[in-house]
């Protein structure tokens, strides 16, 4: 009598599919599944009276989506803010990520109270700032402004995914040996010499993984923009329109491709940095 | 300004706490221009510690650093006329060879043609000419250390710091490696500053050796003062093995109180001298140790060319006397701290 542990030591293969079955069943059916449906539903059209799904191939959607401005504008607007969240989010975590990666005596604190808010609720945080940002708030009161608009939308954005930038480049940096950053005081660098020409070039690939999740959750995003954006419309935001209001389900498919596209172009760009290897 | 007699180094009152813990606990030390100069220690003898404040990378506690007679204890690494070869070679992964040997004159300023050049110079005389372009990841663990080396001497510096730079290779390249760093030191007449804890390898290549013991240096001198004459039971046990005769055994062996070394090789088996049974006998190709329980009530360790073939002189369990000169009986002066037995 042999237990079922000893007969699946004799038989890896068993092994391996006992172990992977449930985990590619889930990534076939329902992230791959979920695509698919997404991209073959693109090509369909809505019957303008009943409103009923007409399952027809039809590049009527893409046609809409390629002459008419205003996706072309919201397209560009939503890959400005994606970039300009991207942007604000290195210049604040590489500072942060080094001085918690090699100055401070509180690493693991420093790193737990940069996970905390991703704890509470994206929508709290969202209305939080919509809070903050209102007229007559502490915002407006202190600074001003930048009151509801596209502004306010990427200082929120920066703010949600921030995280996501300093715990790859806080990766990076611990496995950045310190003796690299003697060698090159040694070698007569003074500390922002050292930071272009040793700390930067190696922290690339860990910049560009953050980058990745910056990048494509401000592309994908509509509340913060609902809820702080004032007038401002992203990609989401369209998305979201023709799913409710519109009720136009292929043609918000449609739409959904822009940002599957543009990700597909920013990870192959990526790839050639390394990033890949640091996620 | 400087002179011949102006030291390299001098290092006064040096100490570094980290916490409660006294890593460098008083060191006063100076080393002349074109030395040799080796800091042997076991790890944690502040050995590196001495060797980072030289650097800059660590700002002592209190005492000073000159370096060629100016005071450099505040200054920042950047500042000082050293460069260093570290333990784990610490080349810059993403340039190559070349570039990696460039980064100081580049930093300096130094034009685009003198520093490639130079750079080509520099790995030319540590054997790699011709791996310019590879990355330093493409390298073997030796052809780092080289490139390190060469990263260093590149821009003639006043001293060159090494810290356990050898370390990492197997027995035959450190070897090879020690002869090496002895040729280029002598070609270049740059003061070396060689961290170990290995003492053959501080003993072979070095002017003067330091010897550490927790935080202060017990002993300086020539690899042969170190070795023949140790100053306390530490060095003695510390600098090759050698046997430390304390309290009853020292007095029935020596007639008198005291702490005696004698080193291994300079005793011999012989017909009389003191009695003691073998307690082991380990063979190790050039030379076989044996170990005898004296009856003076020690033991003893004594290592005998094999200059003949065959079995050894005696066996396990033979009653033996052992002999040796009156001039190889080292007395050590008295410290209060303990005994390092053979």
């Amino acid at each position: 009598m042999t237990s079922l542990g000893s007969y699946l030591h004799r038989h890896p293969r068993l092994r391996l599919a006992g172990l992977l079955s449930a985990p590619l069943l889930w990534l076939v059916v329902a992230y791959l599944g979920a695509l698919a449906v997404l991209l073959v539903s693109a090509f369909w059209t809505v019957n303008g009276f009943t409103g009923d799904v007409v399952r027809e191939f039809s590049l009527a959607n893409f046609r809409t989506i390629l002459t008419e401005e205003v996706y072309r504008n919201v397209t560009l607007r939503s890959l400005g803010v994606a970039a300009s969240v991207t942007v604000i989010c290195v210049v604040l975590a590489v500072p942060m990520a080094f001085f918690m990666a090699k100055v401070s005596r509180f690493k693991n604190t420093l790193v737990i109270a940069i996970l905390t808010p991703l704890w509470a609720s994206y929508l709290v945080k969202a209305y939080a700032w919509r809070i903050l940002l209102a007229n007559d708030g502490p915002m407006d009161s202190v600074f001003g402004g930048p009151g509801y608009g596209i502004g306010a939308t990427i200082l929120v954005l920066s703010y949600m995914w921030l995280p996501y930038m300093i715990l790859p480049i806080h990766a990076g940096l611990e496995r950045l040996p310190d003796s690299l950053l003697e060698a090159s005081a040694d070698l007569g660098a003074r500390g922002g010499r050292t930071f272009r020409s040793v700390v930067l070039p190696v922290l690339l690939p860990s910049i560009f993984a953050g980058s990745i999740f910056t990048f494509s959750l401000s592309l994908g995003d509509y509340i913060t923009v609902q809820i702080v954006g004032g007038k401002t419309q992203l990609i989401g935001n369209l998305v979201y329109a023709n799913i409710g209001a519109a009720n136009n389900l292929p043609f918000a498919a449609a739409i959904a491709t822009i940002p599957v596209l543009i990700m597909v172009v920013y990870l192959l760009a990526v790839r050639r940095s390394g990033a890949l290897e640091e996620l | 300004m400087t002179d011949a007699t102006t030291p390299a180094i001098r290092l006064t009152g040096l100490r570094k706490s980290f916490g409660a813990v006294d890593a460098v606990a008083g060191v006063d030390l100076e080393i002349a221009d074109g030395e040799f100069f080796s800091m042997l220690g076991p790890s944690g003898s502040g050995k590196t510690t001495v060797l980072r404040m030289i650097a800059g990378f660590e700002l002592p506690t209190a005492g000073s650093v000159f370096l060629s007679g100016q005071d450099v204890t505040r200054l920042a690494p950047f500042e000082r006329d050293v460069n260093t070869v570290f333990q784990d070679y610490a080349l810059f992964p993403h340039m190559t060879v070349q570039e990696n040997v460039e980064y100081g004159l580049k930093v300096r300023g130094v034009a685009r043609a003198a520093r490639r050049a130079q750079a080509q110079e520099a790995l030319a005389s540590v054997r790699l000419e011709g791996y310019g372009r590879r990355k330093p990841s493409a390298m073997s663990g030796g052809q780092r250390q080289r490139v390190a080396l060469a990263r260093a001497l590149v821009n003639r510096p006043r001293v060159l710091l090494l810290d356990e730079p050898l370390g990492a290779l197997d027995r035959k390249l450190r070897e090879q490696m020690q002869v090496e760093l002895k040729q280029i030191q002598r070609d270049v007449g740059i003061t070396f500053v060689f961290v170990t804890h290995d003492q053959d390898e501080a003993l072979t290549m070095s002017d003067r050796v330091a010897v550490f013991e927790s935080g202060r240096i017990a002993q300086v001198g020539t690899p042969e003062e170190v070795y023949e004459r140790p100053a306390s039971p530490f060095v003695a046990g510390f600098v090759g093995t050698s046997n430390v005769f304390t309290g009853d055994t020292a007095r029935s062996l020596f007639a008198r109180d005291g702490v005696f070394s004698i080193r291994p090789e300079k005793i011999d088996i012989s017909s009389d001298g003191a009695p003691g049974v073998v307690a082991e006998v380990v063979y190790a190709g050039p030379v076989t140790r044996y170990v005898v329980d004296l009856d003076a009530g020690s033991r003893a360790v004594v290592v005998s060319q094999n200059r003949h073939n065959g079995s050894p002189l005696v066996a396990r369990g033979d009653r033996v006397h052992l002999s040796w000169h009156d001039e190889h009986v080292v007395e050590i002066p008295p410290v209060a701290k303990e005994t390092a037995d053979a």
